[in-house]
């Protein structure tokens, strides 16, 4: 039996994918890791003080500086010439990561850091209370970007970090799901095998902040990337390597099921919104080519 | 529970807290219909089924109820009841 290296008792709501995303990242980094988060769901539920979920060395930076952090780590193991023992890697969320960090990831990322950032991507603020972030959908509803009489939810497009960090230049940038876990480990795992700045960008989706039954987080996970929302690929050096093929569904499919996106269903000029999200998904699918 | 400086806790020590009494719902594996596939513990969010011997097995103390082991079984062997007290 392999062991767990990310221990239950964590406080992750029943059914939350961030916690599938850590178990998953775990078994593809193994123990010999240094990991860093930045405050987020993560975080509060893997560390209610005095316990800890991890079973590997875990450090907790501030919002902002886990990059920042992570280079320390990294440079500090560099100049102790103790390189060899262990792999850095940063696990922190959308708000963080595309939001609040991304002046630090950037440096990272632009000074060549051996490090692998993954952003579990659950596309808002949810252990404060569902707020928006850059990284939330085109027309979901959160509590500051609610939908009403006068708004249809989020009005801008979702912020597209793995292009801004292929931008970089940098080695290797991968899309995942947790809904496709063995895709997880078999990225992290060659993430980790690359010298240099990775970024990976894993989809996790939240049933309470999206609005569905915890049974079906691995479902919704699928649905994002079948819809084309949320495509699966790799890159490196800024050039896409592989893309998942997927045999398309119409994003009503995915929308439906989530209470974030209920309002399109109902409110008047709804419609126009769900042909506005279809259009991304298309606009995705033609970039990738992510039609079988 | 005595912390060091810098707070370090002990690894893995959540496990203090047994969260099998936030469930509503128990999953029942039957053992007869399990293929021993993986995909119940691959995606447990709290990684608590286990192989034993070819099947798996599902450790209460912690099992929230989530249902997703159920919802992904594909045989369905999982089966979710509703707790007694
Ligand atoms: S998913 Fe179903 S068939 Fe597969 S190991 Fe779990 S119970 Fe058995
Ligand atoms: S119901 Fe959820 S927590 Fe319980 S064993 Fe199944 S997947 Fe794990």
């Amino acid at each position: 039996m392999q062991e767990e290296l990310f221990a239950p008792g964590h406080r992750g709501c029943a059914g939350c994918g961030a916690a599938i995303a850590a178990r998953l990242i775990l078994k593809g980094s193994g123990k010999d890791v240094i990991i860093v988060s930045p405050t987020g769901c993560l975080e509060v539920i893997s560390s209610p003080y005095p316990e800890s979920a991890w079973k590997v060395p875990w450090i907790h930076s501030l919002f902002e500086n886990a990059a920042a952090v992570a280079s320390g780590v990294e440079v500090a193991l560099k100049s102790l010439g103790r390189k060899d023992e262990a792999k850095v890697i940063v696990i922190g969320g959308d708000g963080a990561t595309i939001d609040i960090g991304i002046g630090a990831l950037s440096g990272m990322l632009e000074r060549g850091h051996d490090i692998t950032y993954i952003c579990y991507d659950n596309e808002a603020y949810m252990n404060t209370g569902i707020q928006r972030s850059s990284s939330t959908p085109y027309g979901a509803s959160t509590t500051t970007s609610p939908a009403g009489k006068v708004s249809f939810g989020e009005n801008r497009p979702k912020k597209n970090l793995p292009a801004i960090a292929a931008a970089h230049g940098i080695p290797y940038v991968a899309t995942a799901s947790i809904a496709y876990p063995k895709d997880v480990i078999k990225k992290v795992k060659k993430a980790i095998s690359i010298e240099g700045p990775k970024y990976l960008q894993i989809h996790a989706p939240c049933c309470t902040g999206w609005g569905f039954d915890g049974s079906k987080t691995i479902e919704i996970g699928r649905l994002a990337v079948e819809t084309a929302l949320f495509p699966i690929y790799e890159s490196t050096e800024g050039k896409v390597t592989s893309v998942k093929k997927v045999k398309r569904k119409p994003v009503e499919e995915y929308l439906k099921a989530q209470r974030r996106f209920s309002h399109l269903f109902k409110i008047e000029g709804g419609e126009e919104e769900l042909k506005k999200i279809q259009d991304i998904a298309d606009s995705n699918a033609k970039q990738f080519g992510l039609d079988q | 529970m005595k912390l060091s400086i810098g707070a370090m806790v002990e690894p893995g020590s959540t496990r203090t807290n047994k969260t099998g009494s936030w469930r509503t719902f128990k999953p029942i594996i039957d053992v007869e219909a399990c293929i021993g596939c993986g995909t119940c513990s691959m995606f447990c969010p709290e990684g608590t089924i286990y192989k034993v011997a070819d099947k798996y097995t599902i450790d209460y103390d912690y099992c929230k109820g989530c249902g997703i082991c159920a919802h992904e079984c594909p045989v369905k062997a999982i089966e979710m009841v509703m707790e007694e007290e």
